[in-house]
């Protein structure tokens, strides 16, 4: 167990470190000279030349990887020159919306999905079988963000239940700001419930065709006991797979989302960042969405392990 | 009254019928065989009497076990029986066990389900019934996955899981056909005690007359889902009433003719000589700092053969008979020493240079299915090895070569336009020598070529074997764990144990007379038929 | 008892009638038909000139004239649509085509190598994964500007692994069996084999993956065009008739109606032809049935 955890995280901290070299380089050919944009197109050359020394652009690539890397070692993400302030501390206030936006979306997913998984493979081939699945072939197709603009027409349009975007803050109170979130949430969990509902369903049917489950319905186990106690074990493999991936798309589906919103997270941030060229920001947060997905990767992992035995044994 | 009863039993799978007016019945305490031939319907009448059939599966006809109804009991009704008063063991050992369950936990759930035992008492029970199975506690503790154990250990937990609680009927769908010789006889013996012992009857189905025989005092005989002939083992097989039971018999103790032994008047140069070939296998690492740990597949194994010469290699599963077959093809490259085709070396040699060689040197696997592309036409799968000719043949002249070859295999012409899954096991096993012959080669090797064909159709196989090794004086290394197969084809044998060659000789002096302790086990777990219908007749009169 | 194992099927009569009972295929390829033809018909007819602006009849509701309403330009939606799917359908086919064209090939070749190629391959998918989707795409078109051509680059090199990974996994559970150990017998190299006897039966897994991807292709070309990124306007796109929609939505909700029924029956359809084909060609679940 030791050896196979060493390894995960070997894996994932030299998969991290070539992330950053990505991220750097493919910042670095970004057209345009960031000093000029921030300065605009009637700035001096002097001036332009000042701030790329301030900003450190003058240095040799290497070097100013080198330092970048250190500075996100030691919490030092550099400082945004479009907002004026720590990148640190932007990532921070906009991390309050976008983590806890994902996460809600997560757990509302899972939430939906399992039990739904359950209920479709357990009534297989039957009437409730064929209605969920059907839903769920269509909320495979929905894009996430039109499905958020038909909750905003439902529920803030035309029911006036909550507001259509934008978010209070959590000094506001905890209860206003989840009220902000509920609906994008919902509009970014439904579709992934969808297609996790589906992976669970299949995969308990993939299981339920094993030998094994014969042989625990040889021993007198009904149908139901060993849909839980054999089958869920079994299944949860593949369906672990799915849920990390779905992590890493939901922090994406922020982006879109927050957009239809107007949530101020980190989605909003990197677009608007990008848009004005203001590479740290970038570079920070795609850092942080990276390292996020790594992390979330060697949990599932983890998790393989705790489901499976086999795999703890052979690191 | 008998403990089972199955009268008129009747059942179809969508449209297709499976079993045709099943009659059979089995006393308390009694062993009963149930043989026949792939297809035949012998596991679908377990299932039924399990009622584990697919939901398509439809039956009519009376089952009746211990006086219960069994095709009108309710499910729940069924549920109590189910590993109470009938335990079930099946054929696929690797998975019939839960991967993330231990051990204890798997034989546990069944004694807390039906008694309402409190766990620690249940585990109680689980590890005496496990040490009853030969798994003690001290090498076997409860918490054991599945994983750690090998194949004939994970078959004695289904057995301990089915037995737990001390059923009235067992049954057994063909326990031991997917372990070697040594592991079947160690089952056998291990169900033939634990029936004994608590006075179970046991309902053994096989596809071995041997073991059946072995094993059973009744014996039913089904084929296409009919019921051949029934009664006590020893007449029946004595007497051979039923055509299709003496059928059966015949194949099971089939030897071939071959009139010429090129063996014992070979002489000259050797076709293959292989000199002291090592293979190491890295094995698992115990920490992360430590090296691998080597795994010795193959240990200094050294032997010749003429041409024309048929040689056996016997051993049990794992021993690395199939290793050092792939060695001698050059499908895998030796460790250490040296594989001599026709006097020149082939481990150091490159695919291109390799190509003469494999043309004298093909191969027939053991399945039938897996053998084959399934999307490839059988004229493309048997043309394949022609790649190896220096001059490539006209498609005209390929399709004659590949008539020619299937002629002389007995298939017909217009097969050579069919795809492989149109063909029953034994023909695909005739298309598998077909692809091996086509070359004119002067070595085949063929990997258990007939374990998994039912009796008849292997005792054919093995003819053709015989015929083409007459006809073409083509050199055979059979790789097998089944003597009768050994001593049916094959000159000489060469015993294989733990990577090594432990006893080579003459095939008939060494299965009469085993002299390594490899080979006397081997010998001795071998089902014979002869021997065991002649102890029956001791027993039963 | 061993059960003949099915195998897939051999010749086209079996395929297209075990296909044609599939009801999941035939829905899946009459709904993928008909938008094809849509896409098709819009090269010669379209119910109105996409150019002509009037501003007079913008925002209508549904009417025979116009039986899905106009825009704020009073351009006709059901014209906008049709147009819409081209792009839509173009960004797919060709991302789908890099990421089979690159990563067949690369999955396949990891596969026979095995060693450290494979193992660099795994973590080059790693690598890939590491990257959620999106954002990359985001961070793509960002850089080479917004437009049709760069969202295909950017949804196209995220289906490289994608692919590379389904052609691995499927090579490497062919590779043990006996006929490719027959074939290497008869003296084939490893690239032969790979022709010959690996892609072909790792084509269907590929097929059906490839009408996953060309239905999530079509979802993040809507989504980048929805954010801006994806076909520039005047070019009618489905994702971005949306986001010109949500600022009327107030006024005119049916504006965002229609484009996003297009999205959800063209990804519904790829989704239910790829479920149906996975039936059909996977002769396990064939059995089932």
């Amino acid at each position: 167990m030791i050896a196979f955890l060493a390894k995960r995280l070997s894996v994932g901290l030299v998969t991290l470190i070539v992330a950053s070299v990505v991220v750097f380089a493919v910042l670095e050919v970004l057209p345009g000279d960031p000093a000029q944009l921030m300065l605009g197109m009637n700035a001096t050359d002097e001036a332009v030349a000042t701030l790329r020394e301030q900003m450190g652009l003058d240095q040799p690539l290497l070097v100013r990887y080198a330092s970048w890397i250190g500075g996100l070692l030691t919490g030092d993400f550099g400082r945004s020159f479009t907002y004026s302030s720590p990148v640190l501390d932007l990532i921070a206030e906009r991390a309050v919306v976008s983590l806890p936006l994902a996460l809600i979306a997560l757990a509302m997913s899972t939430a939906i999905a399992i039990p739904v998984g359950l209920f479709a493979a357990a009534r297989r081939g039957k009437a409730a079988d064929t209605v969920t699945m059907g839903a769920a072939q269509i909320g495979v197709a929905v894009p996430n963000f039109w499905f958020a603009l038909i909750l905003i027409y439902v529920f803030a349009v035309w029911l006036r239940l909550v507001p259509s975007g934008g978010f209070p803050g959590w000094e506001a109170g905890v209860w206003p700001g989840i009220k902000a979130l509920l609906m994008p949430a919902v509009a970014l969990a439904l579709p992934q419930a969808a297609i996790l509902s589906r992976v669970t369903r299949s995969a308990l049917l993939e299981v339920l065709g094993e030998d094994y489950i014969r042989t625990a319905r040889a021993k007198g186990m009904p149908r139901r006991h060993v849909l839980w106690r054999h089958a869920l074990r079994n299944a949860m493999i593949p369906v672990l797979t799915i849920l990390g991936l779905q992590f890493a798309f939901l922090l994406a589906g922020t982006i879109i989302i927050e957009n239809v919103f107007y949530l101020p997270g980190l989605g909003r941030l990197v677009f608007q960042a990008i848009t004005q060229r203001d590479l740290i920001v970038v570079e920070g947060v795609v850092m942080l969405l990276v390292a996020s997905v790594i992390l979330v990767n060697i949990v599932v992992d983890i998790c393989y392990a705790l489901v499976d035995p086999r795999l703890r044994s052979n690191a | 009254m008998a403990l089972l009863e199955i009268e008129k039993l009747s059942l179809s799978i969508g449209r297709v019928p499976i079993l045709k007016a099943v009659d059979l019945s089995i006393g308390a305490g009694e062993t009963m065989g149930l043989v026949g031939e792939s297809g035949s319907g012998k596991s679908m009448t377990a299932l039924t009497l399990m009622q584990l059939l697919p939901a398509a599966a439809k039956a009519t006809g009376r089952v009746t076990f211990d006086g219960i109804d069994i095709l009108a009991a309710p499910e729940a009704a069924m549920c109590r029986l189910r590993g109470n008063d009938i335990g079930m063991v099946f054929q696929e050992p690797m998975t019939a066990l839960n991967p993330v369950k231990t051990i204890g936990e798997q034989v546990a759930e069944g004694i807390r389900w039906h008694t309402g035992a409190s766990r620690a008492d249940a585990e109680a029970s689980a590890r005496r019934m496990l040490d009853r199975v030969g798994l003690p506690e001290a090498k076997f503790p409860l918490t054991r996955y599945p994983h750690q154990l090998s194949g004939g250990q994970r078959q004695r937990v289904v057995i301990a899981i089915a037995c737990a609680l001390k059923p009235k009927l067992l049954v057994a769908d063909e326990p031991t056909t997917a372990l070697d010789v040594v592991l079947q006889k160690q089952i056998l013996d291990l169900l033939r005690g634990l029936v004994a012992e608590d006075r179970m009857g046991l309902l053994l189905i096989s596809h071995d007359l041997a073991v059946v025989t072995d094993m059973a005092e009744r014996i039913t005989v089904l084929r296409h889902g009919e019921v051949m002939e029934e009664g006590e083992t020893a007449p029946t097989l004595a007497a051979q009433v039923h055509p299709y039971t003496r059928q059966l018999a015949e194949a099971s103790m089939h030897v071939p003719a071959r009139p010429n032994r090129h063996a014992a008047h070979a002489a000259g140069d050797n076709l293959l000589e292989v000199d002291a070939v090592v293979r190491d296998y890295p094995g698992r690492r115990r920490s992360l700092f430590s090296p691998a740990e080597k795994f010795r597949a193959v240990d200094h194994v050294s032997f010749s053969m003429k041409p024309g010469q048929s040689v056996a290699l016997v051993g049990r599963s794992g021993c690395g008979k199939s290793t050092l077959a792939r060695m001698i093809l050059a499908l895998d490259r030796p460790t250490g020493g040296d594989i001599r085709f026709r006097g020149t070396s082939l481990t150091a040699k490159s695919e291109a240079e390799l190509k003469p060689f494999r043309r004298n040197m093909q191969v027939v696997f053991q399945d039938p299915y897996g053998s084959f592309n399934p999307r490839h036409t059988v004229e493309r799968l048997v043309a394949e090895p022609l790649h190896l000719l220096d001059r490539q043949p006209s498609p005209a002249e390929r399709r004659e070569r590949v008539a020619e070859a299937l002629h002389e295999v007995g298939l017909r012409q217009p097969d050579m336009d069919k795809y492989p899954h149109e063909f029953s096991g034994g023909q695909r096993q005739r298309i598998s020598i077909a692809r091996a012959i086509i070359t004119r080669p002067k070595l085949v090797v063929a990997d258990e070529p007939v374990s998994a064909l039912d009796v008849s159709i292997r005792a054919q196989v093995l003819d053709l074997f015989a015929e083409l090794n007459q006809k073409l004086g083509v050199a055979y290394l059979f790789i097998t764990h089944d003597l009768t197969v050994a001593r049916a084809i094959t000159d000489e044998v060469m015993v294989m144990h733990d990577g090594r060659i432990v006893e080579t000789g003459r095939t008939d002096a060494v299965l009469d007379d085993p002299q390594s302790d490899a080979a006397k086990d081997l010998v001795a777990a071998a089902p014979d038929l002869k021997r065991a219908i002649r102890r029956r007749m001791v027993e039963q009169g | 008892m061993s059960a003949e194992p099915i195998t897939p099927a051999a010749s086209e009569g079996s395929f297209l009638s075990a296909a044609l009972s599939n009801r999941s295929f035939v829905a899946g390829l009459i709904i993928t038909g008909l938008i094809a033809a849509m896409a098709i018909v819009s090269f010669v007819w379209t119910p109105y000139d996409i150019t002509r602006l009037e501003v007079a009849n913008r925002m209508q509701g549904l009417s025979w004239e116009h039986p899905f309403g106009t825009d704020h330009f009073g351009r006709d939606i059901l014209t906008m649509i049709m147009i819409g799917s081209r792009n839509s359908i173009a960004v797919a086919i060709v991302a789908v085509g890099i990421g089979m064209g690159i990563g067949v090939p690369l999955g396949a070749w990891a596969a026979a190598r095995g060693g450290l190629v494979d193992e660099a391959l795994m973590r080059f998918n790693d690598l890939v994964f590491a990257f959620p989707a999106l954002l990359s795409a985001v961070l793509i078109t960002a850089i080479f500007g917004p437009g049709a051509i760069n969202a295909i680059i950017a949804i196209g090199i995220f289906n490289i692994p994608v692919f590379a990974r389904v052609a691995r996994a499927g090579a490497l559970a062919i590779w043990p069996r006996e006929y490719i150990l027959a074939a290497r017998a008869a003296g084939k190299g490893k690239a032969r084999i790979t022709i010959e006897h690996i892609l072909p039966n790792v084509a269907s897994m590929l097929l059906v993956q490839g009408t996953i991807q060309f239905a999530l292709g079509i979802l993040a070309e809507a989504g980048l065009s929805y954010v801006g990124l994806g076909a520039q306007p005047p070019a009618p796109s489905w994702g971005r008739m949306l986001f010109d929609a949500q600022t009327r939505m107030m006024v005119a909700p049916h504006l965002a109606l229609f484009p996003g029924f297009a999205i959800v029956v063209t990804v519904l359809g790829l989704n239910l032809l790829g479920d149906g084909l996975r039936d059909v060609l996977d002769p396990r679940l064939r059995r089932e049935r």
